[in-house]
């Protein structure tokens, strides 16, 4: 399988009133296109300083980190946004949208900022919203859509461009168990029918089961990792699987 | 291009209302004091500046037209015999009482000037109206110039009529003890004393200012065409002796400038336009600013999915560019309904167009600054933010 992250004996120190604090203490890890995993662990475990480090929004205190491939360690601060903009897709827990824009302009801001434009981004942002079923809510406000529905304009928004990498902090944490399983649902049909690595960091033990392979992390380390091999079944068109995590979103 | 920059800004419309509020009176601010210091300093040299006269005569060390003293009318005979000379005039401005029907007294400036000079203005065979003499009044509503050679005629300006108590053309009032008869009306002669000005013609402005036969306080110049005005200026200086030999334009500075800057009546006017811009830039960072904070978490996300700080600047902007527009549009509105209000009262606020290109220049800078701040917040968001609840 093709690595889309590699970190390697990775830590990250924070200084705490004048004490230094391992925020990641030597994390080995590798992500690979087509896989979901999923990142557990206790609250200050590390588990979004590692997503973070992944997403090139933070950089780590010492050791590597491959995106696609190419390390970003010792890339420029400036250039990280270029990296995040062309390999990484995020989702977040709190959804994160323009409140301001409608869902269509949402994902057509994503799509600008990778040099799509004009009608072609129109377009694209509206294939997007049909691919998460919500071409019919184009025109709506943030405001005027459900949790799910929110979450799945985020996750157009994080398709625009098409990264190979989709990373999602708790995504579930701002919605039900029913509309959190379905988005979580989505995700895993999103990387494995399109060969995206997704990382998605939860505290939810109960969807554990959709991961490819869960990665237990405390204290900054690696506690264990677990093959879960749950991959959802999906059909050529998208199926009938999707469809029903849509209409219960 | 999505726009961000607008929503943000409408989406709050009580902000939106107190951001251009701010920017409306910073601009309307601008506006009155910068007009004003226009309007006193155009009103201060207006006699100097509309006089037609390539060069003013006055006594030795005159700071400004309304302190001319005195001296020898036989220098006017001097004058107009050094070649280059086309025509001298004798011209008096000077202060005066004017006593109303009850009794009650104002100060006026006399200003005289050689009526019978108009009969030398002959052009195409006719004789010009006002505003081609030396010296003589313009924008002359009602009456003529000519009116002025009945005996004690004076022409005012309507502007102050209330003032000088005057109800009609033909009312006979006391200057100094003289008669005087209101024979027509100018409008918009302001004067920056308060003190209106009187037209007459030279002979009664002697009288009316209680010169004697043989005085004049001021000699207006006009060159012949083609002459070298720097070398007739030295020719005057060399033949005429005790008195001071002034172009127009530097007389005109002269008095401008005291008026402006030694009495500090322009200092206070364009530190009171200073504090307006100030008070602008500090209301309008303040709105944007918090405009800004309230997207925080926006423009976190945009960072973190990759935008680069310049495109949220260009939000930042946009929103400060789009604000300053509608301010300034706003703002010069209403301005331009002051500037017409005062076109009918004694003080006058000015906005000509390039003045209007400069605070609108003005409203852009103060909201960039403004932006400014709101920019150097954004520069230092961390974009992990996004991970934090």
């Amino acid at each position: 399988m093709e690595t889309a992250i590699g970190v390697r004996n990775v830590t990250k120190t924070y200084a705490e009133g004048g004490v230094r604090v391992a925020a990641l203490d030597g994390v080995d890890l590798d992500v690979y296109r087509g896989e979901v995993l999923l990142l557990m662990g206790p609250s200050g475990s590390g588990k979004t300083t590692l997503l973070s480090i992944m997403g090139c929004i933070l950089r780590s205190s010492s050791g590597s980190v491959q995106i696609a491939g190419s390390e970003i360690t010792h890339l420029k601060e400036r250039d990280l946004p270029r990296v995040r903009l062309r390999h990484v897709g995020f989702v977040f827990q709190a959804f994160n949208l323009f409140p301001t824009l409608t869902a269509q302009e949402n994902v057509e801001v994503a799509l600008e900022l990778k040099g799509v434009r004009g009608a072609q981004a129109h377009k694209e942002a509206r294939e997007l919203l049909a691919r998460v079923h919500l071409v019919d809510k184009c025109s709506a406000y943030p405001a005027d859509l459900s949790g799910g529905q929110k979450q799945r304009v985020a996750l157009a928004r994080a398709l625009a461009g098409s990264p190979e990498i989709l990373l999602a902090d708790e995504p579930t944490a701002a919605l039900d168990s029913h509309t959190g399983r379905a988005v979580l649902e989505l995700l895993c049909e999103l990387a494995h029918e399109q060969n995206r690595a997704v990382v998605i960091v939860t505290h939810d033990s109960r969807v554990a089961d959709l991961g490819d392979r869960l990665v237990h992390l405390e204290d900054g380390r690696i506690s264990s990792v677990e093959r879960l091999g749950n991959r959802l079944a999906t059909t050529p068109q998208g199926g009938p699987n999707s469809q029903s995590t849509f209409a219960r979103l | 291009m999505p726009p961000l920059a607008r929503r943000n800004l409408f989406h709050d419309k009580i902000r939106l209302a107190v951001t251009l509020t701010g920017i409306t009176f910073a601009v309307l601010l601008v506006v009155v004091e910068l007009g004003l210091f226009l309007g006193f300093s155009t009103t201060t040299s207006s006699l100097i500046d509309r006089s037609r006269a390539d060069f003013w005569i006055a006594s030795r060390n005159v700071p400004y037209i309304e302190q001319g003293s005195p001296f020898s009318e036989r220098k006017l005979y001097q004058v107009r015999a050094i070649p280059g000379v086309a025509s001298a005039e004798k011209y008096i401005v000077r202060f005066a009482g004017w006593k109303h029907h009850d009794g009650g007294q104002e100060t006026v400036q006399v200003v005289g000037f050689n009526v019978s000079e108009s009969s030398q203005q002959v052009s195409g065979g006719r004789v010009e109206k006002s505003g081609q003499l030396m010296g003589g009044p313009w924008n002359i509503t009602s009456g003529s110039v000519a009116d002025l050679n009945a005996p004690n005629a004076v022409m005012v300006d309507d502007l102050y009529w209330k003032k000088l108590g005057i109800t009609r053309v033909g009312e006979v009032f006391e200057i100094n003890g003289y008669r005087a008869r209101v024979v027509g009306t100018t409008h918009g002669i302001r004067s920056f004393t308060t003190s209106p000005y009187v037209f007459t013609t030279f002979k009664n402005a002697q009288n009316f200012g209680l010169l004697r036969e043989d005085q004049t306080v001021f000699i207006l110049v006009r060159a012949a065409t083609g002459t070298d005005l720097k070398e007739l200026q030295r020719d005057i200086e060399s033949h005429v002796s005790d008195v001071d030999v002034l172009t127009t334009s530097r007389f005109s500075n002269m008095t401008r400038s005291y008026w402006m800057f030694t009495t500090g009546a322009g200092m206070a006017v364009l530190l009171a336009a200073l504090l307006g811009l100030i008070v602008g830039i500090v209301v309008v960072t303040q709105t944007i600013y918090a405009t800004t904070m309230d997207h925080l978490r926006e423009y976190g996300t945009l960072k973190a999915i990759g935008a680069p700080n310049s495109y949220i600047y260009r939000v930042i902007l946009q929103q400060a560019a789009m604000s300053a527009v509608m301010g300034y549009a706003l703002g010069i509105g209403v301005s331009l309904f002051l500037v017409r209000s005062s076109a009918q009262g004694g003080i006058a606020i000015l906005l000509p167009w390039s003045m209007a290109a400069l605070i609108f220049a003005l409203t852009l800078l103060m909201c960039g600054i403004a932006a400014a701040v709101s920019i150097n917040k954004v520069t230092t968001l961390d974009p992990a933010m996004v991970f934090r609840n």
